[in-house]
């Protein structure tokens, strides 16, 4: 082929989130490859690949949520808003406070809508009873959520649907006002008109936050994505804008992938 | 043929099950039946003595046995949900934890004579405490330790690992985590080893008879630091006495025991549905 690689993370000049060198082993497994990827500032950046290409593990290490898995080791260079997540002297406490994570299956604590909210708040800040109120409604209403549970904020959280889940689970991360919000299939488990709801909200939440997002589906990467980065086997093959990795892949994994030829 | 075999599991489970139904009918029933004669509020509030069954009774034992397994608890639940958090949460699986492990699951089968030749060398006579409601409670407490231990980590293994993720990824610690979400969603589980503890501290005999619990009280114990009878070992010593006229006492008092037992039992089972109303 004669077409020039893409170049496009040179055109990313202020990276939220960037990697360099980036390695990643479970024990012994390689899980990801020397990944050079940058991440542009309110913008949706997706991940996609086949199953065990490393997508989720390159996801998890920007929060450092990898480190609560036993003989899990990184080499290489992280930096979100600049500053390495793996350098000496950095809390990942503190991290996680800036880089939230959405789960692939929804994880509400087993208590009350409005006990879930409070949780992480009153981890980071000390809110009076009418202040929390109005965190908890702000966070349940950016999440779309709030004309659904404000009559059932003292219900179970378990007692919502999935996608009532799911979108409990991105208020609660939001109501710590996070700069990065990573999410690792957030749709997986949800049906169709959840899974619009879920993006729909995504359209909302980058003009506030840098989102990640790593989904298996490629049309909810090429509907939500400004940028899009294909993995294969913990290497990233490709990394464009969405509309030119999907119209126009350089990489003849990529095509193959993107078309359905294998996956 | 194969529904033959299918069918011949199916009556092998269920006469085990009948085993097991029809033994504890037998119990109840012959338990039942040979204190009947003797029930009556008189056993509740009579002092005990070894001349007139008519007469004798079990309220030392009774207010023995409440002091003895309220202090167990006290002791023991702290103690073994720490322990029971410790290993399931922060030990790892180093040779260590294997050794800490095997160490607790031992201790859950050691015969209960030797905690009480423990208590007897420990607290009655090295600390000096004598044979007191507070030399039992502890004998006690080293008894039902491995069981509140093994219990609390069955608990927090059944809380799924997405609750702890979700409070890191929140920016929790993570004793944050296991304080303010693993732990009570892990508290139906806690009752359960709260109930187990009772029941052990209330029905164990041999280690109160080894530290020195009295045969026979006619005043009733006010404080840990008053001597004691309970009730398993109250009805261990009417039986000895001649069964012709004693047996019905020491029944009466099997009657009292199972009583008490199930009160605490369907309190405990009563607060732990109540709790699952939140459940994942």
């Amino acid at each position: 082929m004669t077409v020039p690689p893409p170049t496009v993370s040179e055109d990313i000049l202020d990276p939220a989130v960037e990697s360099r060198g980036l390695s990643v082993w479970y024990g012994r497994k390689q899980a990801i490859r020397r990944v050079d990827l940058k991440m542009a500032r309110h913008d949706v950046t997706a991940i996609i690949g086949p199953s065990g290409c490393g997508k989720s593990t390159y996801l998890r290490s920007i929060n450092r949520m990898n480190d609560t898995i036993l003989g899990c080791r990184m080499e290489g260079e992280l930096r979100v808003d600049g500053e390495d997540v793996y350098g000496p002297g950095v809390d990942p406490v503190l991290l996680r406070r800036k880089v939230g994570l959405i789960f692939q299956k929804p994880n509400p604590f087993p208590k009350s809508v409005y006990k879930n909210l409070a949780f992480g708040v009153q981890l980071h800040y000390r809110a009076s009873p009418s202040d929390l109120d109005g965190v908890v409604e702000a966070a349940l209403r950016q999440a779309n959520l709030w004309d659904e549970v404000k009559d059932r904020l003292d219900d179970s959280a378990l007692g919502l649907s999935g996608g009532q889940q799911q979108r409990l689970c991105i208020a609660r991360a939001l109501a710590i006002e996070p700069e990065v919000l990573l999410m690792d299939e957030p749709c997986s488990a949800l049906d169709p008109v959840a899974t619009a709801k879920i993006e729909d909200l995504i359209f909302e939440l980058k003009k506030e936050m840098t989102i990640v997002i790593v989904t298996h589906n490629m049309q909810q990467a090429a509907r939500v994505a400004d940028y899009t980065a294909f993995m294969y086997l913990g290497r990233l093959v490709e990394f464009d804008r969405t509309r030119d990795l999907f119209e126009k892949p350089h990489e003849e994994l990529t095509e193959n992938y993107i078309t359905g030829r294998f996956g | 043929m194969r529904r033959t075999t299918e069918r011949a599991y199916v009556v092998a489970f269920l006469a085990g099950i009948g085993v097991a139904v029809a033994t504890l009918a037998v119990l109840l029933g012959s338990i039942l039946a040979a204190a009947w004669p003797r029930l009556s509020w008189n056993l509740v509030f009579n002092f005990s003595n070894s001349t007139d069954p008519s007469t004798a009774g079990y309220a030392a034992a009774i207010v023995g046995t409440l002091w003895l397994v309220g202090l167990t608890l006290l002791f023991s639940l702290p103690l073994g949900i720490a322990a029971g958090t410790y290993l399931e949460e922060y030990a790892g699986h180093g040779r260590t934890t294997r050794l800490l492990q095997a160490g607790v699951t031992n201790l859950a089968g050691v015969p209960s004579v030797v905690f009480g030749l423990l208590g007897l060398a420990l607290f009655v006579r090295a600390l000096g405490l004598g044979a007191i409601i507070l030399a039992g409670a502890l004998t006690l407490t080293i008894l039902v330790f491995p069981y509140v231990v093994i219990t609390t980590q069955e608990a927090l293994r059944a809380v799924p690992s997405s609750i702890r993720d979700a409070a890191l990824a929140l920016g929790a610690t993570k004793w944050q985590s296991i304080r303010r979400q693993v732990l009570p969603a892990a508290t139906p589980g806690l009752l359960t080893a709260s109930i187990l503890a009772a029941a052990r501290a209330m029905g164990e005999t041999a280690p109160l008879l080894v530290i020195g619990a009295l045969f026979l009280q006619t005043f009733l114990p006010d404080g840990p630091e008053d001597p004691f009878v309970a009730l398993p070992v109250q009805i261990y010593a009417y039986s000895t006495l001649p069964t012709g006229t004693w047996g019905g006492v020491a029944a009466a008092g099997m009657v009292i025991l199972l009583g008490m037992l199930f009160s605490f039992n369907i309190v405990a089972i009563v607060a732990r549905n109540r709790l699952q109303r939140h459940r994942w």
